[in-house]
């Protein structure tokens, strides 16, 4: 430890504790709750087909399009009954896992 | 004389295979900065002390024109040794043979070695440099690898497992490291994986070079696979050799003894702790202060360094230190560092290595990531681990032992053998600071002036709670000592520990969290 050396505060259970912090830490990513209007890939892989359209209505359980992802050809299904706003991908893109697929109301 | 010439026939024999793929795959071997199979073993080993096995082995593979190839030594070295006297098991793969590639031979002789080692209950170090399975051998390839895996589990506890990343170790070929007790990498040289950078790429679109994505650095700080980080082949089998004097050959035996010494005048143990326990100050130093000449070997120096674990000895003997790291993180418990330490406390209990545990931890850190990578699981293999082990284990709470923490930093309720505390350590069950906000609330929120109250409050909580005399007067901590008489409790404690017996349940196995 440097005798100048900046330190920064980590708070735990509210005593603040001068210290370094990890880059593990200062990467974390800030939890989102789940959005469930946001269709998001769930695993990386490939768009193989998109089978809605915008505007289209689906159904809970409808499917919305096929990812291939570890040599398998997942259909990703609806999770709400919902109108489709906006596609963000189309056949042929490679996502990787989180990417937003598709916009519903 | 016949003799003569027969002894002449085996030395032109052992030239050819020494030269293992010839002086093309040693110059292209060179250009890596890498050195071949048989100068690794000859510059971790005692001089003239390598006995070299199945030299003349050859693989029996007849598809894709393999009857026509002759691979020298099936691109693997094995024999025995010593280092500083100590006999050890050793193999190393020879990436100049077939890109060092695992073939059913290739895997026997690593086998045979691995058997030999156990038997003679001696540690083996394995050096891996190796492109992977042999796809011509197909699955004799695979076999090769199980028949290894196996082997490293069930030698584990018996004899000290050590592997040495000297190149590529990909596939299936890293759960043999994974295995064993202590892994050695060298920046540039080595590179684990189990899918590499071109399979990524095709199935997922992210590019990455091997070096981000398996290289020394990043299984040295980021996935915790290795031990040993090390900036040259040259350094690493330093880090080895040094290594091999702290542990002893198997379980049945103890580490060797050395001359005892004493700390480093230097090492000024009044002068390093901050009273402050929001202030940091770097663990280290209060351990080189009461080793064997101030020398503290550490394990996984880059990697989950709010605690620090390593080799030191007192009194000539090897012990086992795992101390919280204030400078880090404030010396938090979280998923990392519990599994870091857990791992280290059972080697030394397998390997009947005493464990002196220094405590300054404000409990574990809070965050939904930590929540949600499991540190309930993870942290309980650390209460696992100490609760466990049979080895003597000597606890020094320095300042702060908060809550969860408290506990699972070798607290007597884990069955500690000795416990002392500095006049500085506050063991409660969070900082006053948190636990007055919740004791005092209703009298804080009436208040007039909450901020006054509040402090009147923390500083009430910190008179009465932090302290060692709540804990000593239970009898938690057995004796409250002045930071300049810890090597001397430490010294005490350890001696009269020797002897240390302990029935536990008989059971094959206990169920830790993995």
């Amino acid at each position: 430890m440097k005798k100048d050396e900046k330190l920064e505060i980590l708070s735990i259970n509210t005593s603040l504790y001068k210290t370094r912090l990890s880059k593990k830490f200062k990467n974390r990513a800030q939890y989102k709750s789940p959005d469930p209007l946001t269709v998001l890939s769930y695993i990386p892989g490939t768009i193989m087909e998109v089978i809605v359209k915008p505007g289209q209505e689906v159904r809970k359980g409808d499917p919305l399009m096929i990812l291939e992802a570890m040599k398998m050809q997942n259909i990703m299904k609806s999770g709400i009954n919902g109108r489709i706003i906006k596609i963000l991908v189309k056949k042929g893109d490679k996502v990787s896992k989180g990417t937003k697929l598709i916009e519903m109301e | 004389m016949a003799l003569n010439s027969k002894i002449k026939e085996l030395h032109e024999k052992r030239n050819k295979l020494l030269l293992g793929g010839g002086e093309q795959a040693i110059e292209k071997q060179k250009a890596l900065g890498k050195r071949t199979a048989r100068e690794r073993i000859m510059a971790l080993l005692d001089k003239d002390s390598f006995n070299e096995y199945d030299l003349f082995v050859e693989h029996e593979a007849r598809d894709f024109d393999m009857d026509k190839k002759t691979l020298a030594s099936d691109g693997v070295i094995i024999g025995s040794g010593t280092i500083y006297g100590s006999p050890v098991a050793v193999y190393a793969q020879d990436f100049t043979v077939a890109g060092g590639s695992l073939g059913l031979m290739h895997s026997r002789k690593i086998t045979k070695i691995m058997d030999h080692a156990l038997k003679m209950r001696m540690p083996l170090i394995g050096i891996n440099d190796s492109g992977g399975a042999r796809i011509q051998e197909g699955v004799n390839s695979l076999a090769g690898y199980g028949e290894i895996f196996f082997r490293n589990t069930i030698s584990s506890g018996v004899i000290p497992q050590i592997s040495v990343i000297l190149g590529p170790c990909a596939g299936g070929a890293v759960y043999s490291p994974a295995l064993t007790d202590f892994v050695f990498v060298v920046d540039n040289i080595s590179k684990m994986f189990i899918t590499g950078p071109e399979v990524i790429k095709t199935v997922l679109g992210e590019e990455i070079s091997m070096e981000d994505l398996g290289g020394a650095r990043v299984h040295s700080e980021i996935t915790g696979n290795a031990h040993f980080f090390a900036s040259s082949e040259e350094e690493c089998f330093d880090q080895i050799k040094k290594l091999i004097t702290f542990i002893p050959w198997n379980n049945s035996h103890k580490a060797r003894m050395f001359e005892p010494a004493e700390p480093s005048a230097e090492c000024n143990i009044d002068k390093i702790v901050p009273d402050d326990p929001t202030l940091p100050y770097d663990v280290k130093d209060v351990i080189r202060a009461v080793v064997d000449n101030s020398d503290f070997f550490e394990i996984m120096e880059l990697y989950a360094k709010s605690i620090v674990i390593g080799f030191g000895r007192m009194g000539g003997r090897t012990i086992g230190f795992v101390a919280n790291q204030p400078l880090e993180m404030a010396g938090v418990l979280d998923v990392d560092s519990s599994d870091k330490a857990a791992r280290f406390i059972r080697f030394c209990d397998a390997f009947n290595i005493p464990i002196i545990t220094l405590v300054d931890v404000p409990g574990y850190l809070p965050g939904v990531d930590q929540e949600h990578a499991g540190v309930i699981r993870h942290g309980a293999k650390l209460l696992y681990a100490y609760s466990e082990a049979t080895v003597p284990k000597v606890t020094v709470i320095i300042r702060k032992a908060y809550g969860g923490g408290y506990i699972a930093m070798s607290s007597r309720h884990l069955r500690a053998d000795f416990v002392f505390a500095w006049p500085s350590a506050e063991i409660a069950v969070m900082g006053p600071e948190g636990a007055a906000n919740i004791i005092f609330r209703k009298e804080i929120m009436s208040s007039d002036d909450p901020d006054e109250t509040r402090k009147q409050k923390v500083e009430e909580y910190k008179k009465k709670f932090a302290n060692p005399y709540v804990a000593a007067a239970r009898g938690y901590v057995d004796a409250v000592i002045e930071p300049s008489e810890t090597r001397r409790f430490l010294l005490h404690s350890i001696t009269v520990s020797e002897n240390k017996a302990i029935q536990m349940p008989e059971k094959k196995h206990g169920i830790p969290p993995f």
